[in-house]
């Protein structure tokens, strides 16, 4: 069966995980652009709880697969599956309404709207009676309590004050509006696009913190990221992507990075 | 009197973090006109009212405010339209050339055809909705900037205008009484007031009210802050532009019917400078031009500086060339400001 032998073959040190069933799946993905191929036969396992990060060089294929696994592009062979169950998506809103949340790159916020509109942006709630229900009126009040929870529940205690506009923020906490966004709606999967990418030290550590925090309140997360620290800091299994394949899954106590930089440029086979 | 507080500072880091955040008070005043834009336009309009006060004794007399305030309906109407657009990072250069067209759709239909006049407004409520959809196509399906596509359509709709009504200007006398409502007055306080000034504060209101409590309001301003980021937090930019373009149709309708009222008849050669009087309003009231930041507040201010301005420059002799010339300095000095104010620090 091809799924024991992409186990057995590359978990290594993984004896519990065949065991486990992944709450999102990917089977052989295949996805070509013209006479590109980007993904040639991509599977991929993420276990309830844990933080799987994803790495390759540039063109490996990282982005084609999680925009497949988000709905952004549709994979031509393949196929994913959600809770056991196969799932299509067509559209981003498609994947979010499943219930896997992610985080772009660019952040995807608004810098104009103040902190809880951002975290409601495009889900706001309405007041109760016939304010809401006739008169559209939302609950500001209501959501501005539940993104402070929301903020506090994550460890985010230096943004309190949520009436701010995002665009006085700083870059982590910036980031952190648009985690606690995609952690917010009861999602069972959040994917993290190069979240550290743009930030400092200090900040970036405080978005570790953030992912660290996400994973104790039990929610699944892949990380895409360039940086092989922070990758070794947080993750609990790393996806290795290149030429368009999984060349391995390693586990930070088995591998050091520069095992992982190996396999990524092809130096090393696992 | 220096206090020694029992915590100690926490790390050096706090320390620095507190000293950066000390800003100079130039900075922090446009930190608060960042976050409040319609305070400066508010400000120009106080000092306005108080040197055109000074210079002039009639300037504040009540018949030369209430004049003001009937100046102001028309555009002030129509810039309520025009932020709505503007919010959304477009601009509209039809919108005047919209509302002469509706208005002399109702105009023609109740007097020419006989329809009665509230089925006449509702005509021009349809073909302001119809031009607000041709120019939201046009911009969300076709994905043409806005102002190409209004400068287009500013051309077809004064064209159809004019053919449509022949040239000839109806007159209010031969309309039926509810088509020249708008320009009824009431009194308070020794003011008076017209119905249109009235719908068109009412208009403010409710705009206000939407843009600041659902929805979609909130929409309309990340749609316009960045449209990629609104896509990805699944908003339908489209659907939110083309309801924009169709609420601004909406808008004008009640426009035409102001102006009907405000000059007592429907002429096709009038509102030619509504075009970019109602973008001046938007601008001098703070909104961006590039969209997401703004009140229709803002706006209600600019177009009433606009009107103190035109008015007082006439009562203190000025030649009407002048005003046009001051008009031009605060729509510079206006985006000027906004360019600043933006420079908020990171």
């Amino acid at each position: 069966m091809t799924i024991a032998t992409d186990a057995a073959g590359q978990t290594p040190a993984a004896g519990s995980a065949e065991t486990r069933t992944p709450i999102l799946r990917a089977r052989r993905l295949v996805k070509t652009f013209g006479r590109v191929v980007g993904l040639d036969g991509v599977s991929l396992e993420l276990f309830p709880g844990e933080v799987l990060a994803v790495i390759g060089d540039n063109g490996a294929g990282k982005s084609t697969l999680i925009k497949c696994l988000t709905g952004a592009e549709i994979p031509d062979e393949g196929e994913i599956f959600l809770d056991g169950r196969p799932v299509h998506f067509k559209r981003p809103q498609d994947a979010r309404a499943a219930g896997i949340e992610t985080v772009y790159q660019n952040l995807a916020v608004s810098p104009a709207l103040d902190v809880a509109s951002n975290l409601f942006l495009g889900r706001e709630e309405r007041k109760k009676g016939i304010l809401g229900s006739v008169f559209r009126v939302v609950d500001q009040k209501g959501m501005r309590q539940k993104a402070r929870d929301e903020l506090t529940a994550l460890g985010i205690s230096t943004l309190q004050d949520v009436t701010v506009p995002v665009e006085n923020l700083s870059g982590g906490q910036r980031q952190a509006v648009a985690v606690a966004r995609a952690a917010a709606f009861g999602s069972k999967v959040v994917v993290l696009d190069e979240p550290t990418a743009a930030l400092g030290v200090r900040e970036s550590n405080q978005v570790l913190e953030l992912i660290r925090n996400l994973r104790e309140r039990g929610i699944p997360v892949i990380l895409i990221s360039h940086n092989m620290p922070h990758v070794f800091d947080v993750a609990d299994r790393i996806h290795v992507q290149r030429l368009g394949k999984r060349a391995a899954t390693i586990r930070p106590e088995t591998h050091t990075m520069t095992d992982a930089v190996a396999i990524m440029t092809g130096a090393a086979r696992e | 009197m220096t206090q020694h507080t029992t915590e100690p500072p926490t790390s050096a880091l706090d320390l620095a973090e507190e000293f950066l955040d000390r800003t100079t008070p130039l900075s922090r005043i446009r930190n608060v006109l960042h976050r409040y834009p319609a305070i400066s336009p508010a400000i120009v309009l106080v000092l306005a009212v108080i040197v055109f006060g000074l210079l002039n004794d009639r300037f504040l007399n009540p018949a030369n405010l209430s004049l003001i305030t009937q100046q102001v309906a028309v555009v002030g109407t129509l810039a309520v339209a025009q932020t709505l657009i503007i919010l959304t990072a477009g601009i509209d250069l039809s919108v005047g050339a919209v509302m002469v067209l509706i208005s002399m759709v109702i105009a023609q239909t109740t007097v020419q055809m006989g329809l009665p006049a509230v089925l006449g407004l509702f005509l021009g409520l349809v073909v302001g909705l119809a031009a607000g959809a041709f120019n939201g196509f046009l911009v969300t399906r076709l994905k043409l900037p806005p102002f190409i596509v209004t400068l287009g359509t500013l051309s077809i709709f004064v064209a159809l205008t004019l053919l449509y009504s022949g040239g000839a200007t109806v007159r209010g006398g031969e309309m039926p009484e509810l088509l020249t409502a708008m320009g009824a007055t009431f009194n308070i306080g020794g003011v008076n007031f017209t119905v249109g000034v009235l719908m068109m504060l009412l208009l403010y209101v409710v705009v206000a009210l939407i843009l600041q409590k659902t929805a979609w309001g909130r929409h309309v301003y990340a749609v316009g802050d960045d449209p990629e980021s609104a896509r990805l937090a699944g908003i339908s930019v489209n659907r939110v532009l083309l309801s924009v373009y169709l609420a601004a149709g909406a808008i004008l309708a009640l426009g035409a019917w102001i102006q009907i009222g405000r000059t007592n008849a429907a002429s096709p050669n009038a509102g030619a400078e509504l075009n970019l009087d109602s973008i001046t309003a938007v601008v001098i009231g703070g909104t961006s031009l590039f969209g997401g930041r703004g009140t229709v507040w803002g706006t209600l201010l600019g177009a009433l500086i606009v009107g103190v301005f035109r008015n007082g420059l006439s009562l203190a002799g000025l030649d009407v060339l002048w005003q046009t010339f001051a008009v031009g300095v605060l729509i510079i000095v206006a985006v000027a400001v906004d360019q600043w104010i933006r420079k908020v620090r990171k």
